[in-house]
């Protein structure tokens, strides 16, 4: 096997353990890694949004972008760029934002989901892909955001500087408008309240975002890449993720390991964790996750990837889905293991005909 | 003359894209392709050589210029 193959195989497979493993200490069920969920959940925290039970500073978030920061300077690759539609970028990455907080998962938790037998995964996945079907159509018809251009190297560091400051605020945690109960709101129960210690949390970042840079996983691009011109590179990872994650969860019960949450392999559509059953929703708000990722040319994954080497714009789209989380818990657009609410569905509509207006005004003239 | 595809600054997977359209449109010919990151590298690299093609990488400065030949 080519060694470039064998690498990818492999950073798919690190993320999917990882995944297991933190959920084994104590991160929610399913949710080993969440981009969209982790992003909601520092939104929470720094009380851009108050839903009490997912606010906590992801030490896994920043540990992403600050290994992707670590790779890009070891391969010499770090490289300060952006002024590719950067305003389009922010919008768009609320509008992924608001679609995964409908399905409740980014397209990693989808796969790790599905690998802990969620069958709702299952329908979000075919969501998913016909949503990079249409941005695939949009590619092949032209589609781009733009070049880029080199910025000066201290753009680049923004975003890793500000991840290190909020490693700091996760650790001290601080507590002077005591009144108010922040100004860093951490949850006290529910899936904000659950999660690994911030060093193992943090450790598994870095190994997620070192790997993810240099394999260039990107859970968008395997599909896309497949649809548009038959590449398997980076399905291979996408793959890979799924079945670490099933057979963990199937070694955890064999074995007869218990963790602070133990994760299970658990087939079928009702009763899963963090989920519902709302099929047509789970596969819009997908649909609309895997639209906008391909016209940002990344998943959320591959957003705080590129942002850590160095990649102004993709910097931008996180801070979209910082805002985006914000934005969904306020107006009531976020779903719940009860369900989805109204709001949310006239906010994945919307969000997709924004898409598809993206998509056809920012076609390059032939 | 070979036949230039400057890519640079655009993100994935649009570079692939023009080469594989360049490509198409004058199959016989030299394509000289203009990328600036190493993940665009790899991309248009192995795009082409399984379009059969040989290519020749030479870095400028931040910027890789690499020369796609048909056939090896």
């Amino acid at each position: 096997m080519k060694k470039e193959n064998l690498f990818i195989w492999f950073s798919g497979a690190v993320v999917g353990l990882l995944a297991v493993i933190l959920v084994l200490f104590g991160n929610p069920l399913n949710m080993g890694f969440c981009i969209a969920c982790f992003e909601r959940d520092i939104a929470g925290a720094l009380g851009l949004h108050r839903a009490a039970v997912v606010q906590y500073i992801r030490p896994e978030i920043l540990g992403i972008v600050l290994g992707a920061f670590i790779a890009g300077y070891a391969s010499k690759e770090f490289r300060p760029e952006g002024g590719s539609s950067t305003i389009t970028r922010f919008f768009l990455g609320i509008l992924v934002m608001v679609g995964a907080l409908v399905f409740l998962g980014c397209p990693l938790r989808m796969m790790i989901r599905l690998g802990g037998g969620d069958l709702n995964a299952l329908v979000a996945l075919l969501g998913f892909i016909a949503g990079i079907a249409v941005g695939v159509y949009f590619l092949k018809s032209g589609f781009d955001l733009g070049r880029a251009r080199e910025q000066k190297t201290f753009s680049g560091w923004v975003l890793p500087i500000v991840m290190i400051g909020l490693l700091l605020l996760v650790i001290v945690a601080p507590m002077f408008n005591a009144e108010a109960g922040g100004p860093i709101f951490f949850s006290a129960e529910g899936p904000g309240a659950q999660h690994a210690a911030i060093a193992l949390a943090l450790v598994a970042g870095l190994l997620v975002g070192y790997l993810a840079q240099r394999s260039r996983l990107c859970l968008a691009g395997g599909t896309r890449d497949w649809l548009l011109i038959k590449d398997s590179y980076l399905l291979k990872g996408f793959i890979a993720i799924l079945a670490i994650v099933f057979l963990g969860n199937i070694l955890v019960g064999v074995l007869g390991v218990t963790g602070t949450n133990t994760p299970a392999f658990n087939l079928g559509f009702e009763g899963q964790p963090i989920a519902h059953a709302e099929h047509l929703w789970n596969f819009l708000g997908m649909a609309l996750v895997g639209l906008g990722s391909v016209l940002l040319g990344g998943c959320p994954l591959r957003q705080l990837v590129l942002a850590g080497n160095g990649n102004t714009d993709s910097a931008v789209a996180v801070l979209g889905m910082i805002i985006g989380a914000a934005i969904s818990h306020n107006f009531m657009l976020a779903a719940s293991p009860k369900g989805v609410p109204d709001f949310a569905k006239y906010a994945v509509i919307g969000g997709l005909i924004i898409c598809l207006a993206v998509g056809f005004l920012n076609k390059e003239k032939a | 003359m070979a036949m230039e595809v400057d890519v640079r600054g655009l993100s994935c997977p649009v570079p692939v894209l023009k080469t594989k359209e360049a490509i198409k449109k004058n199959p016989n010919e030299e394509i000289m392709v203009l990328v600036d990151s190493q993940v665009s590298k790899q991309n248009v690299t192995r795009v082409a050589e399984n379009s059969g093609y040989s290519v020749e990488v030479k870095s400028v400065g931040d910027e890789f210029h690499l020369k796609c030949k048909k056939g090896d």
